[in-house]
């Protein structure tokens, strides 16, 4: 039977509407009083096109020594980037650049779905998140944290195509450190927001070169920089986080 | 080095073109992108080449060839260019027209003939003593596609790193100062370090920089100047 057989395949997908399409559809063949599989009725009713739904499981490890990494955000996005090297941060990711804070970042409105970690993720620790999305724009996927006993590094991956992953298909990435490039890195007291410092975290002046680039690492009291309050212990080289992610649906 | 191959075309089509590839040798239109991305060094003038398999600008735990050795303590590609030149290689010079400043990019095409399969690039990093970022004959691929190739910083071996002012000539001590940068270098250091123990090239172990403008150590700004690898990236797409 041709309906039935629809039916069933459209459902392992589905969401509850689609569902409830179909089923209005075997009640309007059955209606049809026909036996007959070529009925028009019947080829009429069934297409609607299916909205997919994709779902990811994604895995973090901080790699660093002394570096807590804050909550982790993840969003799927269409083809965009949210932050490039030679361009100046937006204010979003200045915020968790400097702050740890995701919120507006979240917020962004080219994200079509987002998801974040509940609470910072520490050094030798991992964190699994799942986010899905019916939309079918969302190609495209940004995860983002701060290293937050710096004063602006953050570490993560934007804009990276994941339409072609299959099912259960698996990637992995071993992720530099970037410098959002709007607070100067001179590790004083009050401007690192992590326990090294407990200090400010976002401050709307950029007095830095306001331009995203690569980290160069922190300095630290213990290795000249007379004005940090870092120690060797917060030290940290590329690359500093773990990612993998899985398509699970 | 590591190479992320970023739009895989269907398996199909590959097999297709690596047939079409091998049996007919042809040149190739590279598109290419070399970002800086540190945000506290500037690249001289920058050389890239796509040569036979056999040639080196340079190679690691190798000694530098005088032409290297005068570009990562001064800057000056022309020795390398000659060089190159010589060997048939395909070569740009020079594409930011001067510095290339933190995070910026600088993007050219390079047509390689059939032989040069390889692709190298060099530029001494700003400040360094004989630091510069670098590429070593690099197979570029023979399938059409974007790829990204990170890059990390190297250590000619030819002088010692005091990161103090000093001269860009080939064999004299210091680091030269050109205009842009005169600014965000420090002065009157007493010098890290006049040894240079290891005097093959190998992979920089850093500047170490100090937080004082007007005396100490080094000339470098420790807060600034300092860097992690990778400090560049590569895109090449091949047409």
């Amino acid at each position: 039977m041709l309906t039935f057989t629809t039916h069933k395949k459209i459902t392992n997908k589905l969401t509850q509407q689609l569902l409830l399409v179909s089923l209005l559809t075997l009640g309007l063949a059955a209606c049809n009083d026909s036996d007959n599989d070529n009925s028009p009725e019947e080829v009429v009713v069934v297409p609607v096109t299916p909205a997919m739904e994709y779902s990811y499981s994604l895995t973090l490890t901080n790699l660093t020594y002394g570096q807590p990494l804050s909550p982790v955000a993840v969003t799927l996005h269409g083809d965009t980037r949210m932050w490039q090297v030679g361009q100046a941060a937006s204010v979003a990711l200045e915020k968790l650049a400097e702050s740890g804070d995701n919120t507006d970042f979240i917020s962004l409105e080219d994200n079509l779905a987002s998801t974040s970690a509940e609470g910072p993720l520490l050094p030798g620790s991992s964190v699994t998140l799942n986010i899905s999305t019916t939309e079918p724009m969302a190609d495209y996927l940004t995860v983002v944290t701060m290293l937050v006993n710096t004063n602006d590094a953050f570490s993560g991956l934007t804009g990276v195509d994941i339409s072609t992953l299959a099912l259960n298909q698996e990637k992995s990435w071993r992720l530099n450190v970037y410098d959002s490039g709007t607070e100067k890195n001179n590790e004083a007291v009050g401007t690192i927001p992590g326990p090294a410092d407990g200090g400010v975290g976002y401050d709307s002046t950029r007095d830095d070169i306001d331009l995203v680039g690569y980290h160069p690492g922190v300095v630290s009291k213990d290795d000249g920089l007379s004005s940090s309050v870092l120690t060797q212990a917060h030290r940290f080289d590329n690359p500093a986080v773990k990612l993998t992610i899985t398509r699970t649906k | 080095m590591k190479v992320i191959k970023q739009s895989p075309i269907k398996s199909t089509l590959s097999l297709l073109a690596l047939a079409l590839a091998s049996s007919t040798t042809m040149a190739q239109e590279l598109s290419i992108t070399v970002t800086n991305l540190t945000q506290g060094l500037h690249f001289t003038p920058v050389i890239t080449a796509a040569h036979t398999s056999d040639n080196h600008l340079f190679m690691a735990s190798e000694m530098a060839s005088v032409e290297l050795q005068t570009m990562a303590e001064g800057g000056d590609i022309s020795g390398l260019v000659s060089m190159l030149t010589n060997s048939d290689a395909n070569i740009n010079e020079n594409p930011a027209a001067g510095l290339l400043a933190p995070a910026m990019s600088a993007s050219f095409n390079l047509t390689n003939d059939s032989a040069n399969t390889h692709l190298s690039l060099a530029a001494m990093i700003l400040p360094s003593n004989d630091g510069f970022v670098g590429l070593d004959s690099w197979k570029i691929p023979e399938e059409a596609g974007t790829y990204t190739v990170f890059l990390n910083a190297y250590d000619a071996g030819t002088e010692a790193n005091d990161e103090i002012r000093g001269s860009g000539a080939p064999g004299e001590a210091g680091m030269p100062v050109p205009p842009p940068l005169d600014a965000s270098i420090g002065m009157n250091g007493t010098g890290i370090t006049d040894m240079e123990s290891n005097n093959k090239v190998h992979i920089h172990r850093g500047s170490l920089g100090d937080d004082d403008m007007t005396a100490g150590k080094s000339d470098i700004n420790n807060s600034v100047q300092r860097w992690l690898n990778p400090v560049a990236k590569l895109t090449i797409t091949v047409q």
